[in-house]
Order: structure tokens, then sequence, then C-alpha cells
């Protein structure tokens, strides 16, 4: 038990120390600084923008759930690049410089080292995802008086979406050198998001096909659909045109949602960490 | 009591490599073993398998009797392997502390300023290791492998980036160990360091024990060489009792004679005769 909080400990440190982190931070902040010029911007015309006089649209929530989606897609896409850059060379990476060595050598068992990993690079990614969602919420809450249907659960599900990348990206530190790893690892990123946004064609041209090809790749990789619902949960009370239009649009829909994604994230990190754990305890450093 | 090191027929293959062929060697209670041969000869693989780090292909080994690899080998172990890097985040102080939490050391902060003495780096504990240069970092590495004392060292290349200070540091610390009866498994390429502090030695080549004993025992006589009115003649294979003989019967026959050396193998001709010229 010290042993594994000797270890986290070791993962906080070296997160916050690297000079990475302080890039990380910087982007965030620019990040968020834009956000809410892009908020205060699109609020303030909000009442110039005036939907055909037969059509019911709520431009205020369609505004709202569009900035607060970005928002979640930039916080995704800075949480998934932080959790990557914290363990892309865990194993292999670390071995090839040797930093691990010395640590595998110590009596700390090699699983309890890569769970003690597991958990050190997940308690800064969660905060960090944590603090930027909440962050980008209270910017369209504030500037446009606006928030999402559920607050809370989106923010969650974002973050084990993170936590899902970080499990993959410690399997792959495992049986791939850094680079590679990290290629993998965005690659796969790539490849979730890709199916998402094919997933809302399918439904809007009601392609068979593209839709289970979509629910597929969500299974798959399950950040995706964590991230999908998240998006969903947003406007969940949202009906009718608006409804079907942020349904449409690209920070829209989530077609595999719900506690089946959410058990099923759970339980794919837990195997991907269980091939992490063997590959590792057969891997010679 | 088992042996500090006990290995067994050991072997490693890395995909088409054979680095280690049926290996036996033991490192006794307390004692000093140096580990020789050139580059690729398998000393480092051998010692990443008794500290866990690799697994071997067959056979055996054990630290103290418990399975090399196995929790309880690793509890008793220091190492400092041939090539290690500490974070560049952290400071000498900091690299000892987190040592000491995995090898459970109670031995705090007193701990670490006497090993950082010992290793002649109490100046820099604070100092970050990206600052420090590699000789530095290498004491570090050593003062690491001793926090909390452990009963069995294995040590691979410890002196490859010191300067003949940091070397003659090291040297007078193995001593010192050897005085506690810690046991140590060497390997080094300087031969003059391990004949110097070795109780043992033993020399490998292509992942096989060509040579082992002590120092003593490896230094065969090779021969006794007269310098006479005649030149120099070398009887091969006369020892240090044959000289009187061989100086009476060089008088009987006439010579006058300047000079009689009784030749002795040192450590460098056993290990280049063992190894066969090969460059290490
Ligand atoms: N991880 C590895 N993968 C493949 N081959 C290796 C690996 N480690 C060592 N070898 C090979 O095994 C042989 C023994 O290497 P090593 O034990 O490092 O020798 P030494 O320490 O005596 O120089 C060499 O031929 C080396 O190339
Ligand atoms: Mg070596």
């Amino acid at each position: 038990m010290i042993a594994v909080w000797t270890i986290v400990e070791y993962g906080f440190r070296e997160a916050v120390r690297r000079k990475m982190f302080a890039v990380v931070i910087v982007l965030t902040v620019a990040f968020l600084f834009l956000f809410w010029l892009a908020n205060h911007y699109v609020f303030r015309d909000l009442s110039t923008i005036s939907p055909p006089a037969d059509v019911h649209v709520d431009t205020r929530t369609f505004a709202g759930a569009f900035l607060v989606g970005l928002s979640m897609f930039a916080t995704l896409f800075l949480g998934v690049v932080l959790a990557v850059f914290l363990t892309l060379g865990v194993v292999s990476g670390d071995a090839e410089r040797g930093l691990l060595q010395p640590l595998v050598a110590r009596p700390i068992g090699r699983s309890t080292l890569l769970v003690a990993r597991f958990l050190g690079a997940a308690g800064v990614c969660v905060a960090y995802v944590l603090v930027v969602y909440f962050a980008g919420v209270l910017i369209t809450g504030l500037t446009g008086h606006w928030y999402p249907d559920q607050v809370v659960w989106p923010g969650l599900e974002l973050a084990g979406g993170v936590l899902v990348v970080i499990a993959l990206s410690l399997l792959g530190s495992v049986v791939l050198s850094s680079t590679a790893n990290g290629i993998a690892v965005f690659m796969l990123f790539g490849a979730g998001l890709v199916a998402g946004l094919l997933g809302s064609i399918g439904h809007a041209l009601n392609s068979h096909t593209i839709k289970h090809a979509s629910t597929i790749a969500s299974w798959a990789l399950p950040f995706e659909a964590l991230y999908q619902d998240g998006l969903r949960m947003i406007t969940e009370h949202a009906s009718g045109l608006t409804g079907f239009l942020l349904q449409l649009g690209p920070f829209g829909g989530a077609y595999v949602h719900g506690w089946g994604i959410r058990v099923w994230a759970v339980a794919y990190v837990l195997i991907v960490g269980a091939l992490a754990l063997v590959s590792f305890a057969r891997k010679d450093v | 009591m088992p042996n500090a090191l006990a290995v067994r027929n050991l072997a490693k293959r890395y995909g088409s490599v054979q680095a280690l062929r049926g290996v036996d060697l033991d490192v006794g209670e307390g004692e000093l073993v140096g580990l020789l041969g050139p580059n690729g000869a398998g000393k480092s693989t051998l010692v990443k398998i008794a500290v866990g780090l690799v697994r071997p292909t067959s056979g055996s080994a054990e630290i103290a009797g418990a399975r090399a690899g196995s929790r309880a080998a690793r509890s008793r172990l220091g190492y400092l392997a041939e090539l290690f890097r500490f974070p560049g985040w952290t400071s000498a102080d900091e690299v000892l502390e987190l040592h000491q939490r995995l090898a459970g050391s109670r031995g705090g902060a007193a701990e670490r300023a006497r090993l950082l003495e010992l290793v002649a780096l109490s100046d820099a504990a604070g100092r970050r290791v990206d600052g420090m240069s590699k000789g530095m970092q290498q004491r570090l590495g050593l003062a690491q492998a001793l926090v909390g004392d452990p009963r069995v060292l294995m040590l691979d290349e410890p002196t490859s980036a010191l300067d003949p200070v940091g070397r003659r540091t090291v040297r007078l610390l193995l001593e010192e160990l050897r005085g506690r009866g810690v046991s140590v498994l060497l390997n080094s390429h300087l031969l003059s360091e391990v004949e110097l502090v070795c109780d043992r030695v033993v020399i490998l080549l292509g992942g096989e024990v060509v040579a082992a004993g002590t120092p003593l025992e490896l230094s065969r006589p090779r021969g006794v060489e007269l310098e006479t009115d005649a030149g120099t003649t070398r009887t091969d294979g006369a020892t240090r009792e044959d000289a009187p003989r061989l100086v009476a019967e060089a008088v009987a026959a006439g010579r006058r004679v300047y000079g009689v050396r009784v030749l002795t193998s040192t450590l460098e001709d056993v290990y280049l005769e063992a190894v066969g010229g090969e460059t290490s």
C-alpha cells in the first residue's frame, strides 16, 4: 500500500514537473479564453438571429448546446493529449531510457507498479478534465445564461473516456515503443471520432450499414461512446425541432448510450488493464 | 546458510541470440566475486536474471535461497544497472527517498546523508539529476543500490563513467562492504580493479564460463627467465622452486648470471588467454 502511494505520488510529481505540463496549462488557458470570446459574441448576437417565423427553434438552447458540445470536444482532446503524454512511455520507453530498471528491481511487484502508474495518470487526467469541463459549462452559463440539462454526468463520462485512453496507452507502452504507442493511440482516438461523426451521418441518412459500423466502433472504442453519451445528456430534454437539429450536428447525438456503455467501459478498462499486466509480467526489461 | 547467489545451468535466448548457455556460478555469503568478459559475453544478462528484470529460458537462479525475481529475492538485493537513469526532475535526495520507501528502509534522512557522503555527493543532495555529470549520476546510482543495507549487491559496471579518483572511492567502498559481510557480484571490464578487490573471478565468454577461481589460482606460473652473458633464456613450465637449480646449472656451464626472474601470469594474461583476444 505504501509502495502504491509512493509510485502514484511519483507519477504526480513527474506530471507536474515536466515541461510538458506547463505547455498543457498554457494551451488550456488559451482555449478557455477563446471559448469565452466565442460565447461572448454568440450570445451578444443571439437576438439578431431570427429563424423563419413558422420554425420554432429555441436559439438559446441551440447555441448553448453547440458551444458546450464544442468545449466538451476540446476537453476530451486536451485530456487525451495529457493522458498520452503521461503514459506513452511508462514501460518500454522508460526501460529504453533506463528509468524503469531501478524501480522494477525493488520489492514492489510489476503489477503493483503498473496499477500505481495507472492511478497516478488517472488522478492527474480526471482532475484536469473535470476542471476544464466545469470551466466550460460555467463560461457558457455565465455569459449565455444557459446550462446543460445534465451538468455532472457529461463531465464524468468525459473523464471516463480519458480513463479508457489511459488504459489503452499503458497497454501500448508495454508492447510498443514510445513513438509507435503515441501514434497508435492517436490513430485510435481519431478513428473513434470519425466513427462517431459517421454515426451521426448514418442516422441522418438512415443508412443501416453506416449505423451498424458506427455502433461496432462505439463498442470497440468506448471513449467515443462515452463522449457521445455526454453530448446527448447536455440536451436530454430538448425536444421538437431544436432536439432534431442538435442530433444532426457534429456535436450531437449518441446512438449507443446509457448504462450499457458505462458498464462496458468499466469492463473494457479492466480487460485492457489485465492484458497490460500479463504482458508486463512476461517482459524482459 | 544458502549462497548469496546460486546460478545453475542458466540459459537465456533473446530471439535468435543465445546470451547465456548453461552458466553455473556461486557467490558465497560475504564473498566478492568479479564477473569478467568482453562485450556481449552475457554478464549483464546474468545480473538482470538475478535481479528479476529478465526471465531465464532455462536453468535457475536463487538469491539467498529465494527464486530470483520473487519478492523475497528482490527485498534482499541492491542493484546498480549498467545503463540506468534517474528522472531529470528529481534531486539526489529525492531519488534516495523514493528508493528508501520502495525498499522499506527506515533509515530516514540520516541514512540518505550517510549514503551521499559515502559516494562523495554530500554537496549535491539538493541538485537536480539533469544538472549532474554522468559520473555523479553513477555515484548516485551506487548510493541508491546501498539503500536499506542490502545483504547482496549486484553491480553492473559501477565505475564505467568514473574518473580514477571515483574508481578509487568505489574500490574502498567495496572493501568496506566486504568488511561488513555484504556479498557482491561485480561486473567489470577493469581487470586491475577486479584483481585488487575480488575474492574470486569468473570469466564469461559467449555465454559460457571459460575460467573461474581466485586471482591467485588463476595466475599460473609461466616459467623462469635467466639473463646471462649468452643472452636471455626462458624455461617454460618452471616454477619458483626450480630457480636455484637453473641458476646453479647455468653457473656450472660457465655462464655469468646477471638476473633471474620467476614469471607468473597476471589476471590480464589469464583473461586474454581465456577470451582468445576478443576485444572488450
Ligand atoms: N534485450 C535484448 N534483446 C536482444 N538481445 C539482447 C538483449 N539484451 C542483450 N542481448 C544480447 O545478448 C548478448 C549478451 O548481452 P549482455 O548480457 O548485455 O552482455 P555483456 O553485459 O557481457 O556485454 C549480446 O549478444 C546482446 O546483443
Ligand atoms: Mg553489460
